[in-house]
């Protein structure tokens, strides 16, 4: 009987103590690829927009801004812009111009134009980033510089042949070249006359 | 092996503590791009979702907030509210259907709704528009705190656009965000060739 114990214990199986790693780095890849494609990291990001009340732009608010100042932007289909300087000429026939929305298109006029408060914000942001200003501080001086005395005022009317990427599109540069005072406004009479008369293949 | 499941647990990790869950849409819209970095809130956010068919979606995401401004829709149009199509409206992600087929379609199980859902649209015609109703009632149930928030696709012809902003204004509602992905500009692209 001691002899069968001892066989039996000296024939005790070695246990197997190497675990398969495989299936968990399957679940776990699973599951990876579950959350990266059901949630979102990043936030959707806003852009603000203030509309003016609809009865208190009337026709004459519009002409009071100053012609030096003026600068209206038709955007059309195709991504195109049409624009023109000052008061609207129905007359001449090449008084509207075109452009798009590439760096040097609209942006670069607007940039000419606004020449002036671009430099400015220029210096204003090199001294937000030397950390000489506070980000408050930074902000108010940005918006006091885009509303100043004779800034740059752009209306934007854009045509039903156009999208919202193109309304975007024209906010953004709104936003990249500084300009404080816009407004999106429909188009009128006057403003179909002078798109039908242009040259441009515009309805 | 193991070192390659330990990099896997990692960025599992890091997934599910920093990501929320996308909410189905109706219509899947690709915004336009923008450099404003302005983050969208994420509260009280009355979301306009704006198709390229002219379709329009809205969604609020507080479940109780839903169930008020149902309330006061369902008052205005004569239509009696179920309990369960209370709770099923609340949970519900955009909605979208004019209120005359409104008891129909919460008949219908979830899956046909969600399915059916992109053939409707909130009614913003001039004679018809429900639209204002739906963000009136909304404006009354929450009063200041509450933005709204426009999402519509890169394609999206300017008339529905035009069409919703200028219902908007009738509400007298100027502030509203416009939603965007976000776009690098460099600074030489910013400054021209000042």
């Amino acid at each position: 009987m001691a002899d069968k114990k001892g066989k039996k214990k000296g024939e005790m199986k070695k246990a197997d103590t190497r675990v398969n790693f495989t299936p968990l780095v399957d679940m776990i890849m699973l599951l990876l690829t579950f959350f990266m494609l059901a949630t979102t990291l990043s936030k959707p990001q806003t852009m603000e927009i203030s509309m003016p009340a609809k009865d208190k732009v009337t026709v004459e608010e519009q002409n009071e801004v100053k012609a030096s100042e003026a600068f209206t932007i038709y955007l059309g289909a195709g991504h195109k812009v049409y624009y023109y300087e000052g008061l609207p000429n129905i007359e001449e026939p090449d008084y509207l111009k075109e452009t798009d929305f590439s760096a040097n298109g609209l942006r670069s006029i607007l940039i000419e134009k606004n020449r002036n408060i671009v430099q400015q914000v220029r210096e204003l942001e090199n001294r937000k980033s030397l950390l000489q200003i506070s980000k408050e501080e930074y902000n108010k001086q940005l918006s006091n510089l885009k509303n100043s005395k004779g800034s740059p005022v752009v209306i934007i009317k854009p045509l039903e042949s156009s999208t919202y990427s193109d309304m975007i599109a024209a906010l953004d540069e709104m936003l990249i070249t500084s300009i404080g005072k816009y407004a999106i406004v429909d188009i009128n009479d006057d403003d179909k006359t002078m798109l039908r008369n242009s040259s441009f293949p515009v309805n | 092996m193991t070192p390659m499941s330990d990099v896997m647990v990692l960025l599992l990790t890091f997934f599910m503590l920093t990501s929320t869950f996308l909410k189905p849409e109706p219509v899947t819209v690709n915004t336009p791009m923008s450099v404003s970095e302005i983050k969208i809130p994420e509260k009280s956010v009355f979301s306009i979702l704006i198709s390229p068919q002219g379709q329009v979606f809205l969604d609020l995401d507080n479940p109780d907030d839903r169930i008020s401004v149902l309330e006061k829709m369902a008052t205005d149009y004569n239509i009696s509210l179920t309990e369960k199509e209370k709770h099923d409206f609340s949970i519900a992600t955009s909605f979208g259907v004019p209120m005359q087929n409104f008891k129909e379609f919460m008949s219908l199980p979830l899956e046909k709704q969600n399915e059916l859902l992109p053939n409707y649209g909130i009614p913003t015609d001039s004679l018809n528009n429900q639209f204002k109703g739906w963000v009136q009632a909304a404006r009354d149930v929450k009063g200041r705190d509450m933005i709204i928030a426009i999402k519509a696709d890169q394609s999206t012809p300017y008339t529905h656009i035009k069409n919703v902003m200028g219902s908007l204004q009738d509400l007298r509602e100027n502030r509203y965000n416009l939603i965007t992905s976000l776009r690098e500009v460099s600074e030489e692209e910013r400054l021209g060739n000042l």
